[in-house]
């Protein structure tokens, strides 16, 4: 799976399970600051990531995720890392 | 203490002018469950809310974040609100002055049913961060005061099928003493789900008259068998009077009088000829001033149960005398089933637009008089009649009793 097809997956999750505005997704878009995604929000979009992706994403890996583009970057080096 | 708005979501209406619609032309909202497949379940039936647009409300973003519960009851304080014509912003100072209570029997239990099912079959790594924020029972008060900016006091009555009666007095109480200008108070409920079904059916709770579920909630009639689980929310924006009349509000009653006693009995079993049942309606009219001669309306507890019919019965005549004979009652439960924590503030709500309308809602489903329910339930139909106080009854799991007493201005 490829960067942009990473990409495209996690926008339709982010759009059907948390509920967020399609339009105001971009790559740099931070999820708290941006996107109001509170911390509670951000564990459910990490369950998932892991639950859609097949990945396994370690708290300390999970707190370097602030965007859009970090948590792809995250999901391809699990994929294909 | 006055009311200033209302708002409800119920089996019979998804608001206040639906809702009084139907609950004068006496129409049942009970109908097969849907939420899940009954066919396993001894009961099969329930008064289910259906059509709710949420997104006319709120954002999906924000609504999928709670439990149903906390949605009705959402819903039903953006009713009220807007009914009163109160909004507040987020700095209003006047928003330090308005609060909520809330009263609910089990809260999130839909989503605690979900949860456990997800933790036993995917691990507990799976449960979701806001299974506790959508389960506890206080949580659709937590959300209308960051939504709706109320800043007052914030509280929760979990009193079974009293909760939401318990909200609106306690509501009323807190105005009184001047800790508030404006409360919204009422309960919800959302438990039809599995295991709710399961243990009140355990319990021989509810009705199984399941091949006829507009007629299984027959509150007072010989052949009850058991109430019928209802969902859904009321709220009730109760507001200090000269507050109310400053700002131009339209008053719909009074809240004169807020009765508790305790049975002491049981857990489940209402104490045999209605004794705690009877002194909490004595306390509401000791607390309102009244005698029982003033009261013109009743909207009793009237859960369809064997046992409840007959006791609340017992204790009308033991309070109201003589008089226990010519007063009116109804059970508007034969008609939004029984909406356990939600119950009260739906009921205390009827009572209010009686008051207002002059007009009884009935009971329905009354065919065969029970030689021990002897009094007037205002069967089958509405009756119109001028109302000028009303009492509601309502009794918990427990042993919870509450009545309020409601009065025109």
């Amino acid at each position: 799976m490829d960067r942009a097809d990473i990409e495209a997956k996690l926008i339709d999750l982010l759009v059907d399970e948390l509920g967020l505005e399609r339009d105001n997704i971009t790559p740099e878009a931070r999820f708290e600051e941006d996107l109001d995604v509170d911390s509670l929000g951000v564990v459910e979009m990490l369950m998932a990531l892991e639950d859609n992706f097949g990945v396994k994403i370690p708290d300390d890996e999970a707190e370097t995720i602030t965007t859009v583009s970090q948590a792809v970057d995250v999901v391809a080096s699990k994929l294909n890392g | 203490m006055v009311v200033t708005g209302l708002g409800t979501v119920n089996p019979i209406g998804l608001g206040v002018d639906e809702t009084w619609k139907q609950a004068r032309a006496a129409v049942s909202g009970v109908g097969r469950i849907t939420h899940f497949d009954p066919t396993e379940f001894a009961t099969k039936i329930a008064g289910e809310v259906r059509g709710l647009d949420l997104d006319a409300y709120l954002p999906r973003k924000e609504y999928r974040r709670m439990d149903r519960s906390a949605q009705f009851f959402w819903v039903a304080t953006s009713q009220a609100m807007a009914d009163a014509g109160l909004a507040y912003a987020e700095d209003d100072p006047a928003a330090d002055r308005a609060g909520v209570v809330i009263g609910s029997g089990i809260g999130g239990i839909g989503t605690t049913q979900a949860e456990i099912d997800v933790m036993r079959e995917r691990g507990p790594g799976r449960v979701s961060p806001l299974a506790i924020t959508k389960v506890i029972s206080n949580m659709g008060a937590g959300l209308v005061s960051i939504d709706f900016h109320l800043y007052g006091p914030n509280n929760c009555t979990v009193t079974a099928c009293a909760a939401s009666a318990n909200a609106i007095g306690d509501a009323a109480e807190i105005i009184r003493r001047d800790d508030a200008d404006v409360m919204v108070a009422g309960g919800t409920e959302a438990a039809i789900c599995e295991f709710a079904v399961a243990g009140f059916s355990s319990a021989k709770a509810v009705s199984t008259r399941n091949d006829d579920p507009e007629g299984a909630s027959r509150p007072f009639d010989a052949d009850r068998d058991g109430f019928v689980m209802g969902e859904g929310a009321a709220v009730l924006i109760i507001e200090e009077y000269e507050h109310a009349k400053a700002r131009g509000a339209n008053v719909y009653a009074e809240i004169l009088g807020y009765g508790m006693s305790s049975d002491g009995y049981h857990i489940t079993l209402p104490r045999p000829g209605g004794a705690g049942a009877a002194k909490a309606m004595q306390r509401s009219l000791d607390n309102a001033g009244l005698a029982a001669a003033d009261i013109d309306y009743i909207n009793a507890h009237g859960t369809s149960t064997v046992a409840n019919d007959v006791t609340e019965t017992l204790a009308i005549k033991s309070v109201f005398g003589a008089g226990a004979s010519s007063v009116p009652i109804s059970s508007t439960k034969s008609m939004t089933g029984h909406l356990l924590g939600g119950a009260g503030a739906v009921e205390s709500l009827m009572c209010v637009l009686a008051i207002r309308d002059g007009v009884v809602p009935p009971t329905i489903n009354y065919t065969t008089p029970d030689p021990e329910c002897d009094l007037d339930y205002v069967p089958n139909e509405a009756r119109e009649m001028t109302v000028r106080r009303a009492m509601t009854n309502s009794f918990g799991f427990g042993g919870h009793n509450v009545a309020l007493i409601f009065g025109a201005v």
